[in-house]
This record gives C-alpha cells, structure tokens and sequence, in this order.
C-alpha cells in the first residue's frame, strides 16, 4: 500500500471525487455567467440571487403545487429564466451603452433586494428539501461511499455545460449569437432581431443558474444567503479562465473544484481562500485568463 | 409652521416630563443579528419578547417601558457603536440579547464602562461570566460550557468514547471544541482528531470523509447555524449515521431542526434550556409568539423575554432604575417566570436553570411542523451549569 504525501490513496481518490462534485456547481454558474458576459457585456451580479431563486422556487413547487424534483429541474429554469427575461426587458437593456460599472452596479443592487424579499418571507434559517426517491443511497465504490445524487448532480452537470457548449460553438444558433456581440448593427441588417436574442440570452444564463439551484436543494442549505456565499468564489472561477470564454469557464469549473478538494486534505484551512490565491497569480501571470483573449 | 410644530414638540416634552416624575421610565435596547446567519433564532423575535415582556409585566405598576432594537450585523465594531450610541445619547438604560459572542464580549465592557446593565441572552461564550465576567452583565440563557457538558456528556456516557470534531473556524468553534474535549477526555473518552472548516462553508463533504476516515465513534459538530444544517444534510447524504457513527450537534437550535426536516435530523441529541412545548405555560407563551412573528420561540428569544421580565420586576421592587441597586436585586431575588422556571442569577451573573437533552424525533412521531423534540434528560440547574468557583471571574473571589 503506497501513500502520497502521508494521504491513503483511498482518502485522495475520495476527495478528487468530491472537488469534482464541487465543481460541477462553479462550472454551471461560471458557464452562466460567462455567457451572459460574453454576449451581454453585463456582469451579472444578480446571478447568486438566481440559484437561490432556483433551489426556492423547487421548494415552492414541491410545498404548494405538489411538483417533485424532476418536474422542478425542468420547470424552475423556464420560471426563473422568464424573471431574468422581465429583468433585461425592464431594467437591464437601458445600460448597454454604459460602462461596464453601471451593470455591476444594478444587478448587484437587484441581487441585494431579492434575497432581502426572501429573508423577509422565509427567515434566514432555510428550507428542508429532501433527495428524489430515487436517487436515495448510494455506491460504495471500495475508496468512498458515493450517494448516488452527487453521481447525479456531475452528470448533469457535465451534458448541460457540453450541450451549452456545443449550441453556441457548433451550431447556426450559435454563430448568429456570436456574430450579434461582435457586430449588432450588420447582424440586424440581415433580419435577425438582435435585441430579442439579447433577452433570450439573458434568460438562457439564469436558467443555467435556476437549473443549479435545484441541483443544489438537496445538498446544501436551502437559504437566501446560499447564493451569496457561492457568488464570490464563481467569479473567481470566471477570471481565472477568461471573462466571457465558454469552454474555459466550464475547465476551470471542474479544474478549481479539484484543487479545492485537494486543498481540503491538505491544508483545510486554507480551502475558502485557494481559489482566490490562484486567482491573484492567473491575473498577476495572464490578467486575460486561462482561456481568454487579449483585449 | 415651522413655530407651531417645535410649539408643540415643546408641549409635548413638557408632558411627558410631567409624567417622568411619577413614573420610572425605561428604555430597552435589544441589539442583535437582524440580517445574518443568526436572525432567525434572535432578530426581531427577540424585540417581540422584550415587548411582551413589557406588556406581561403591566403598566399599572408605575414603570413605562420603551424598546429599540438595531442589527449589529455580527460585527464587534459596529455593535460597540450602536451600544455607545444608546447609553450615551438616547437615554438607553439596559442592552438586551446580543448573540455573536465576540460582539457580546465588547458590549460587556461598554456596559460596565458606562455602568448600565447587560442582559445577554444570545452569545455562547462561557468568559462572560468567567474571566471576562462584569457587575453590569447577567447571561441568563446557556453558554458554552453548559453545551459542552450537556452534550457532550451525554454521549460519553451513552458509549461514544472516541470523538472527530468539524470545528467552524474562528473563536467561537474553537472555545466549543476546547471545551467539549474536556468534557470528553474527563469522562473517560478520547479525541481522535478534528479538522477547522472555513466560516461560513458549503460544502462539508471532504470534512466528513475525513471524520468518517478516522473511524471515531462521534462526530462532533462545533459549529452553528447554517454551517450546522449543511454537515447534518450532507452527513446524512454520504449515509455516515447509518454506517454506525452518531453525530453529535453542539449547538442546535429548534430553528434549524425545523430548516432541516426530521428525514435529516432525526436521532440527533442536543442540548437546549428551552423548548416551546415543554409545559402549559411554555405552551401558551410560543402560542403567543408564534400568533405575532409566525414561528416557534428559540431559546435564545425566551431568554430575552424572562431576563427584561426579571428586569422590570428588579426596578419595581427597588423603585428606581439605579443600576447597582437594580442589579443587587436581580441577583438576591429569585427569579420566576413562565418559560424557564424558578432560578437565581449568581455573584458572577450567571443565570441558571434547567437544562434539557433533547432527542430529534422520528418523522412519524411527529404530530405538527415544529413538534421536533423528546425530552431524554433533564440536568438540574446545579448541574447544568459551571459550579461559580471554576470560572475564574475576579467577582466572586
């Protein structure tokens, strides 16, 4: 039996496992997030506020309409993505021809109000949400017990980010999505509705959020502050792969989740502030990212 | 318009100094979490206690009682603001609640500093009637160490032997894991390791692999809130209760059992002083509560209401709110109240009284949404909680 670092092996593989679960969550809000940057320019604030509506709305679903988790992981995007889409309409398409700061600043203020509202209505203590029947239990793969939910969630993590992946890169959708952030006046010429495929974006990111959520009602805590505390450590992952790079922010998603697992054997103190830590290095070392371009 | 309104103001303040003579007129502030992680369990549910306190407690007895309240955000320094600002220009004469005990600690010694009074109800730290501890200060409540002995006790003496503490790490998980290691190691257990978890975390996974890794009997939670609510959820998700190790919650409130579900929870021992549905009158005041601010009282909430009741009876019966006076009072006269009982506040402000272990009932047994807990043991007062000469505190020596 060899041992690396004074860790079992068993012990490693377990923790790699779990940093991969953990980073199934930062890829599918950094993924996103930098959608909405990519197409919008907007830096969507509001985005934590978004997965916590996500895990809330599964839980309003399932106490006062009966709908299970499975209808909730199709429903709750569509339901919160449209509040997204009534968000651009009302509020956020009025600043894309300002800085960058306005943006921030507005949904970084409709981020406050909205787990303000829900505080008010739910406390701050959270909502019990318990695992879907069927994916109760779990394998004991002989270095770790997995439940089979967390199998679950870096599944769907995985073909949810791909499947994003794909649609903007691969196909026609895609390329007139593109082709609307780098010339909006030619695209419109040639009879595609620019500003709708803006809003629908807009609403694409935080179903990608909402969908999250309900990943996460399970697992974590349900309550207003969830969003808060996972916020910050997602833009991280989105600067340290390049603001606005679809495939990177799905990489370093996954990529800093091991790291974070790895940090958690090592050295757990230091595991909420490794992120941060690359962070500084990637920005000191390639200020555009991992993956991104130059400006 | 201007001229009529201060016209009146002025009437207005000549009144209600005319009545100042024949009343004795108090001001309350309960200061507390109103936005965070502990707002559920203090907030403005304690600033609803401290009103029916006020209102239980009547207004024939020639005593007016006025309640603020303001959100400390967790914060010592801007709670040390907020305190200065009441004692010293609006007429603030008793703090009330306070949870954070790192904030509680720095109110402590404003209050004494401007020798009011302080009435803790919300901070766990067992200094403050230990090395830290005030004349102006009664921590009537639980802390610390009455935690570490009531749980931790317990399960020792149930078999848990061996322990693997998930510390939240800062002060306040370390003092609880400092302190239940004693409790520990003194009856005969052993503590195999520990690992400090960043505050306030997630994802609780990795730590709890670990735990289960070392195969301790006990897995020992020394943190609160929803740091608590995510290792429960998680812990029973990677199937580690059911794999034989127990966990043990060192500080538990029936809030975030009722934000965990019972599917979760259930078996979970913990320790509190108060629980809504422990008698008639228990029962009738969280009927109350419950009709005003929509849940169940915590502990801490009905700490607010019998220590401020206490309070008014201290000044009624020395006629004055003279701090040193009201104070002597409060700790030669017993205390009485619906909620917790009969109990005396002791030389180092030390309010005791019972203390419970509570088992988390089964989903089945349970008839309502907050009927959530089984009375295992009761640990007399005397018991419950630090004898008055081990705590150092420079008052009582």
């Amino acid at each position: 039996m060899f041992e690396l670092l004074g860790i079992p092996p068993q012990a490693l593989f377990g923790q790699l496992l779990l940093g991969l679960i953990n980073g199934s969550f930062y890829a599918l809000l950094s993924l996103g997030l930098a959608i909405i940057f990519g197409l919008l320019n907007i830096i969507n604030f509001t985005h934590g506020a978004q997965y916590m509506m996500g895990a809330f709305v599964a839980w309003m679903l399932l106490n006062y309409v009966g709908i299970p988790y499975w209808g909730a992981l199709f429903l709750v995007p569509v339901i919160v993505g449209v509040t997204g889409v009534v968000l651009e309409r009302l509020l956020i398409s009025r600043l894309y021809h300002l800085d960058h700061l306005y943006g921030l600043l507005l949904t970084f203020g409709l981020a406050l109000i909205i787990t303000g509202v829900f505080r008010n209505q739910y406390g701050i203590s959270g909502l019990p949400y318990a695992i879907p029947g069927q994916l109760s239990g779990g394998q004991n793969l002989g270095f770790m017990f997995l439940p089979n939910y967390r199998g679950w969630v870096v599944v769907a993590s995985l073909v949810v980010c791909l499947a994003t992946w794909f649609v903007i890169e691969k196909t026609r959708l895609g390329a007139y999505l593109r082709a609307a952030t780098e010339n909006p006046t030619m695209v419109g010429a040639f009879g595609i509705n620019v500003p709708r495929l803006i809003t629908l974006t807009y609403g694409f990111g935080v179903g990608l959020a909402a969908f999250a959520g309900v990943l996460a009602a399970p697992i974590y805590s349900v309550n207003p502050n969830m969003g808060a505390d996972v916020i910050i450590v997602v833009f991280a992952v989105v600067v340290i792969g390049g603001m606005g790079s679809i495939l990177g922010s799905i990489l370093t998603g996954f990529g800093l989740g091991l790291v974070e697992g790895l940090t958690r054997v090592f050295y757990p103190e230091g595991s909420a502030v490794v992120i941060f830590v690359i962070m500084a290095i990637v920005l000191l070392v390639k200020p555009a990212g991992l993956f991104g371009r130059e400006a | 318009m201007r001229k009529t309104g201060f016209i009146v103001a002025s009437l207005a303040g000549l009144l209600m100094a005319g009545t100042a003579f024949a009343q004795t007129a108090v001001k309350i502030g309960v200061l507390n979490d109103r936005s965070g992680i502990y707002a559920d369990i203090t907030g403005e549910g304690s600033a609803v206690a401290a009103q029916m306190a006020a209102e239980d407690f009547g207004t024939d007895k020639g005593i007016t009682v006025e309640v603020v309240s303001a959100d400390h955000q967790n914060k010592p320094d801007v709670g040390s603001n907020i305190a200065r600002q009441w004692y010293d220009t609006e007429g603030v004469d008793v703090i009330a609640d306070v949870p954070t005990s790192s904030v509680a600690l720095a109110v402590n010694d404003i209050t004494r500093e401007k020798n009011k009074i302080f009435l803790n109800s919300g901070a766990a730290t067992s200094d403050l009637t230990g090395s830290k501890c005030s004349p102006n200060t009664v921590h009537w409540t639980y802390d610390t160490w009455q935690l570490a002995h009531g749980t931790g006790g317990a399960m020792v003496a149930a078999g848990g032997k061996t322990w693997f503490f998930l510390t939240a790490d800062y002060a306040f998980g370390h003092a609880l894991e400092r302190d239940t290691s004693a409790v520990v190691t003194a009856a005969g257990g052993e503590v195999i390791g520990s690992v400090k978890t960043p505050f306030p975390g997630t994802d609780f996974s990795s730590f709890l692999l670990q735990a289960q890794a070392s195969g301790a009997q006990v897995i020992g939670l020394a943190n609160a809130g929803g740091d608590t609510v995510n290792s429960m959820k998680q812990a029973a998700e990677f199937g580690i209760t059911q794999a034989g190790q127990s966990i043990a919650g060192l500080l538990v409130f029936v809030n975030d059992i009722h934000a965990l579900g019972l599917d979760v929870a259930q078996g979970l021992v913990l320790t509190e002083t108060f629980y809504w549905d422990l008698n008639d009158k228990t029962r009738e005041w969280s009927a109350r509560f419950e009709e005003k601010t929509g849940k169940k009282p915590s502990m801490i909430q009905a700490g607010v209401y019998a220590s401020v009741l206490h309070y008014l009876k201290a000044v009624e019966a020395v006629g004055s709110k003279d701090p040193e006076a009201v104070m002597a009072k409060m700790k030669e006269m017993p205390t009485d109240d619906p909620l917790f009982g009969q109990g005396v506040v002791r030389a180092d402000g030390r309010k005791t009284h019972d203390a419970y272990l509570f088992r988390v009932k089964k989903p089945a047994d349970s008839k309502g949404p907050w009927d959530l807990y089984e009375t295992v043991a009761t640990i007399p007062a005397d018991k419950a909680f630090r004898p008055l000469a081990d705590g150092g505190c420079p008052l009582v020596q």
